[in-house]
């Protein structure tokens, strides 16, 4: 039995799972985007558009619009791998059932960032129909921005599993949030270019997986793509996913098999 | 097929689980054959749920052998628990998804086909009697009706061997009955059954050999008929005492019973005939609260094995 078929028939819990909240997380996915465009894009975007100039003169919605695309898909990602992680191995014990049948350690972790993934592509395809509807995208190359997405959220949602599966404080999570996903979100070039901050935080923002995502979103809903830099940028973000699936596959087994 | 040609489907020498400096399991040896209802009795920590873990496969062996149908643990977990049918400790149901759902998904864990499990669901939730109850949430039904759900689904995958950690640990009497008697007719059936349990009750009525472990290691082996024959009496006789307990026992028992075992609450005397030593005692002029003869079970076997009763 290959790996890959195995990984995916945990895919099948998980999606059973989803149906009991799909309707919720469907209105906020269309309701998310369409908000912060609103205040954002179109309300704060008049005030911004009249008095300065964004690099590469495009208005504040067009600018805005890809980073927060990038930023969703952190957010989905993080929330998705942190309760639910731990819940699989303390709670609802869901981790232990699929275990106990020929499901590996590695089999539960890619199935359940499988899912993670799914998810992230669902939010991601509804996030650029909307702002695609506001008028925020100049190039078809914007179509690309999903599979990106997806890459920026399981650049988070792999080392936050490792975490999920080493701590036993859910509380835990609330700090990651407010110290990590929160700054992350507001200092990464989502609202402004980076370039209006102090160079140490500059270089803090190059560190995290969410800045390459903005700047790659923007590259490619704004046309303009920079190959050596949109390159690298994927490289950073494949490696955040390698080094935190690793980190995740090591917290797993330590966790589940002793 | 591996595990027959009376080969064992399950074999253990010299096995050892250790957690850092503690010693869960201290090299035990045992072997399972085809078709028998076999048993580990002990208190907890005893190294019952340990030893079940590393048949599952979900706990490396530290030391020793273990063989699961002929094959390593190590390093044929996949094809080993594909075989198994496991009813954990604690139940691992989903308490949103419906009843039928939880069988279905697990189901799909094998990777049987879909359309395969909606029937054998329905045979399943017949056998447990949960038919009825198919299409609704996990988190309302019982805990009787939890445990029949969880062995339901540990038979989805037709296994060869089913290990159950303390099948009816925390069921009131009457769920405990309904369990045994689903678990009594797949051993009928010709299911292998690998049982932990810490009541002499469910060792007595479910198992056809089992063996006692104490603090990590096997202290006896045997049906549970001979091992009340080779460390008990054929009788016991309980004395309660009020105020008047007396110290000194053997001033009173000399003579009458092979062996005593003084406990806080009661006495316990040894004998082959219980109504004649009490007789005795009765003519030597003790005169307890009340006396009960009883016949010896697998506690008094436990309690001479190791000092201590089963369940503290």
């Amino acid at each position: 039995m290959s790996t890959v078929a195995l990984s995916l028939r945990p895919l099948e819990f998980f999606f059973a799972q989803y149906r009991r909240v799909w309707r919720g997380t469907a209105v906020s996915s269309v309701a998310t985007p369409v908000f912060f465009l609103l205040a954002l894009g179109v309300g704060l975007g008049v005030f911004v558009d009249r008095s300065t100039e964004l690099p590469g003169d495009v208005s504040y919605l067009d600018f805005v619009a890809p980073g927060l695309l990038a930023g969703a898909a952190m957010q989905v990602a993080s929330f998705e791998s942190s309760w639910p992680v731990l819940s699989a191995i303390k709670w609802t014990r869901q981790y232990h059932a699929m275990l106990a049948t020929p499901l590996r350690v590695g089999d539960v972790l890619a199935g359940h960032q499988a899912f993670i993934a799914a998810r992230l592509f669902m939010t991601a395809v509804v996030y650029l129909v909307v702002i695609t509807a506001f008028g925020a995208v100049r190039s078809p190359l914007a179509v690309l921005t999903v599979p990106v997405a997806v890459l920026v959220g399981l650049a988070f949602s792999a080392p936050l599993a490792a975490w999920g599966a080493k701590t036993e404080l859910e509380t835990s999570f609330v700090a990651i949030f407010r110290f990590a996903i929160l700054p992350m979100f507001l200092f990464s070039g989502i609202f402004f270019p980076i370039t209006q901050l102090p160079t140490a935080i500059q270089w803090f923002a190059h560190a995290t997986p969410l800045w390459h995502g903005v700047d790659l979103c923007r590259q490619l809903t704004l046309g303009d793509v920079a190959q050596w830099s949109a390159l690298l940028h994927v490289v950073f973000l494949v490696a955040w996913t390698a080094v935190g699936m690793t980190l995740a596959f090591l917290s797993y087994r330590r966790r589940l098999v002793r | 097929m591996a595990g027959d040609n009376g080969q064992p489907l399950i074999h253990a020498r010299g096995l050892v689980k250790r957690f850092g400096e503690l010693v869960a399991v201290d090299a035990i040896d045992f072997d399972l054959q085809r078709g028998e209802a076999f048993g580990f009795l002990g208190p907890n920590g005893a190294g019952k749920t340990s030893t079940m873990r590393m048949i599952g496969c979900v706990s490396p062996v530290t030391e020793g052998t273990l063989r699961v149908f002929g094959l390593d643990p190590a390093h044929d977990g996949v094809k080993i628990r594909a075989r198994l049918g496991v009813v954990p400790q604690l139940d691992t149901l989903d308490m949103e998804l419906t009843v039928r759902e939880n069988l279905v998904i697990y189901g799909r864990y094998f990777g049987l086909p879909r359309r395969e499990l909606g029937t054998r669901a329905d045979e399943l939730l017949e056998f447990v009697e949960l038919t009825e109850r198919a299409n609704d949430k996990v988190e309302p039904l019982s805990g009787g009706m939890k445990r029949r759900l969880t062995i339901a689904r540990s038979l989805v995958n037709d296994p060869e061997v089913m290990l159950l950690d303390e099948p009816t640990t925390g069921l009131d009497p009457q769920a405990r009955h309904v369990v045994w008697d689903r678990l009594y007719r797949l051993k009928r059936q010709g299911v292998t059954l690998l049982l932990t349990t810490h009541y002499m009750d469910e060792a007595e009525q479910l198992c056809d050999r089992l063996v006692v472990m104490d603090k990590g290691r096997i202290v006896a082996e045997g049906s549970p008929r001979e091992l009340i024959e080779s460390y008990s009496t054929r009788e016991v006789v309980e004395l309660r005492f009020d105020d008047s307990r007396p110290e000194d026992f053997s001033y009173w028992t000399d003579g009458l019973v092979s062996r005593v075992e003084s406990l806080p609450d009661r006495v316990l005397l040894y004998t082959d005939d219980g109504d004649a030593a009490s007789h005795g005692l009765h003519e030597r002029g003790l005169v307890p609260e009340s006396v009960l003869v009883r016949r010896s079970t697998l506690e008094d076997v436990f309690l001479h094995l190791t000092g201590r009763s089963l369940i503290e």
